[in-house]
């Protein structure tokens, strides 16, 4: 006998929190697609982010409406030093290289980290309202329905971005063909530069998000394993796919948890990894790249 | 000082050890080998141990990602099966330890092919993430398991050889030195032969080595298999060295480590591993070192992890940014000056 009210109740909370997954899988899109450059530190810029906010507003005692855009703008500046000292440097080198270079960056993420605020878990200032929110029935915890409300918010208005600012058609198009883009004038290792500051402020949102939800601590990057699994999923330089694997992760994470238990989660996440990869190796939406010799 | 090498025939030109200095510095490094046990104290013993474990685990990997081109995370993974092979036969059968480590390898091995066999159809990035996807699924059987003790893991007896019990460094040096030794010679061996040789075409381009009439999924597969044969050894000696066996003990980080490892050593190159894995095992212990002479003893023991894990990232960065070839490269730009040594300029 199936509760039905119960499994649409775990069905929102899974929609909601893949909404996140979203927010944090278009960040890491929008490297990949501008500079083919699988960042696998996601996880740790996000992290980057949440302790960033954590300084400003508890330690600092910064108001939050300054807070939060100057953890944005310090973790845009992160990805801007990340770019220029790690990612630059390798242009041209073959895709594993520059991967792996991520994986490094992820280590020093880490133990900065733990460096300079101790491992400790620690809880972000509260700044979402906190009435319980109410679907027909069913029960919505407050954080996660506002933190998937401000990252359906964000993920709207970087798509809007992308679609008619001047900056967002030039890294459209040097997706699409490098060399065109330079032909046409457009300063492709600016746009480089872009991509990575907007993914860093994207996955700093996301952090403070994720954080006030669930408490930061130097473990966060396994929110990154998931988005890692997210886009994969959805194909790695699709931003449709990012969105709809964000959905079906965060469904698959939140229904794993209820039914099995949670330690199944991780499992049922990578489970879905490795058939979707069986069946489509570039995810549901990927470009198919064809090789020549 | 050498001038040219002039050989005469092909079998000369393949010839794993070509020059006679070549041969004299392998035999003092073989009697340096032989001599250790007995100058060491217990901590280089132990430490001795460590490394060679884990040099045959990164040879492994090397031959994977450095020869294959075939990158995987889950190394740690094949290593705990390994281990969990050796642990559940020695527990419960009470096999002779040379069986079980071999059964380690197959086991893993067997493992590997599993892994390697999305590798025809997934490629590059894609198969990185896969394989990390294989380490969590190994994970979750290690702690769920019956078989495998759940969380708790299992904890097994010494090896015994010829009615001795192998329970202290020095004798497990013994077992441990030589295995990884012969695994060595076979890995470097290896790239003389038709398969290695056809490992190195894949690398280079896959489709090229497909035309040349490289059976793609058959080669893929060996080189995970035989990856991860190593590694299930390695993982065997693992088990036999720390005599106990948890989920928590191969983690993703330890499949970093040996990454790490290949690519600060140099990639593509059985010297390469060796020093990388050598390298990357001694350097934590430096740190500790120096954050003791800091810190006068107390203090500062806190930051030693996180210290770890940024001196770790950022020999991986600077490596990979400097010096894409790594240790074995600056190695052999060492030996090219001495050939020439006292007569350049």
């Amino acid at each position: 006998m199936m509760d039905w009210a119960y499994l649409f109740e775990i069905s929102l909370t899974g929609i909601a929190s893949g909404g996140l997954y979203a927010l944090a899988a278009l960040a890491f899109v929008m490297v990949y697609k501008a500079t083919r450059v699988v960042n696998i530190a996601i996880g740790e810029m996000l992290m980057a982010g949440g302790y960033l906010f954590f300084t400003f507003a508890a330690m600092w005692a910064l108001p939050l409406w300054l807070a939060i855009p100057a953890a944005v703008l310090a973790c845009g500046l992160l990805g801007a030093v990340i770019e220029r000292t790690m990612i630059r440097p390798l242009l041209g080198e073959p895709p594993i290289s520059v991967f792996m270079v991520t994986v490094g960056l992820s280590s020093v993420l880490i133990g900065l980290v733990e460096m300079v605020w101790t491992a400790d878990q620690r809880r972000l200032p509260e700044f979402m309202p906190s009435d319980p929110i109410m679907v027909g029935d069913a029960f919505l915890a407050p954080k996660v329905f506002w933190g998937a409300v401000v990252a359906a918010v964000f993920i709207a208005a970087v798509l809007l971005v992308f679609r008619y600012w001047r900056g967002g058609v030039a890294l459209r198009a040097t997706a699409s063909d490098q060399a065109a883009a330079y032909s046409v004038g457009i300063n492709v290792p600016r746009v480089f530069s872009l991509a990575w500051v907007a993914s860093a402020m994207l996955a700093a949102v996301s952090g403070i998000i994720v954080g006030s939800i669930g408490g930061i601590s130097s473990s966060m990057g396994v929110f990154g394993l998931s988005v890692l699994v997210v886009v994969i999923v959805g194909g790695l330089d699709s931003v449709l796919g990012a969105l709809v694997g964000g959905i079906l992760i965060g469904l698959v994470e939140a229904l794993a948890g209820a039914y099995l238990g949670g330690e199944y989660k991780l499992l049922a996440t990578f489970v879905v990894l490795v058939v979707i990869l069986m069946a489509r190796p570039y995810g549901l939406f990927g470009t198919h790249e064809i090789e020549r010799l | 000082m050498r001038i040219g090498t002039l050989k005469e025939s092909y079998v000369a030109d393949a010839a794993l050890f070509d020059s006679r200095t070549q041969h004299a510095w392998l035999a003092i490094a073989a009697a340096l080998l032989l001599l250790f046990p007995f100058m060491a104290s217990d901590y280089w013993l132990y430490m001795a141990c460590l490394v060679a474990i884990n040099v045959a685990s990164a040879t492994g990997l090397n031959i994977l990602t450095g020869y294959t081109g075939l990158v995987s995370l889950g190394q740690a993974a094949f290593m705990g099966l390994g281990a969990y092979t050796v642990a559940i036969l020695q527990t419960r059968y009470g096999t002779p330890f040379l069986l079980n480590l071999l059964a380690g390898g197959v086991v893993a091995m067997l493992g590997g092919i599993v892994v390697g066999i999305p590798s025809l159809r997934v490629k590059g990035l894609y198969l990185a993430i896969a394989t990390i996807a294989a380490s969590f699924i190994a994970h979750f059987l290690f702690a769920n398991f019956q078989i495998t003790g759940g969380t708790a893991g299992l904890s097994l007896p010494p090896a015994r050889l010829l009615g001795m019990d192998l329970d202290t460094s020095f004798r497990l040096y013994w077992l441990i030195v030589p295995v990884t030794v012969l695994m060595l010679l076979g890995a470097a061996n290896l790239f003389r032969t038709r398969i290695g040789r056809a490992f190195i075409a894949i690398r280079d381009r896959d489709i090229s080595a497909e035309v040349l009439g490289i059976p793609l999924l058959r080669y893929k597969l060996l080189s995970f298999g035989l990856s991860s044969f190593y590694a299930g050894i390695a993982g065997g000696l693992w088990a036999y060295f720390f005599r106990v066996v948890t989920p928590e003990s191969f983690p993703l980080s330890m499949s970093i480590f040996f990454l790490a490892a290949i690519i600060v050593g140099g990639m593509g190159s059985i010297l390469g591993g060796i020093l990388g894995a050598v390298f990357m095992t001694m350097v934590p212990e430096l740190l500790k070192l120096i954050v003791d002479l800091l810190s006068g003893g107390a203090g500062l023991a806190v930051f030693l992890s996180p210290v770890r894990l940024v001196v770790f990232g950022a020999l991986i960065i600077g490596f990979l940014v400097f010096e894409p070839l790594g240790l074995a490269e600056i190695w052999r730009r060492v030996r090219r000056f001495f050939h020439l040594w006292p007569f350049r300029n």
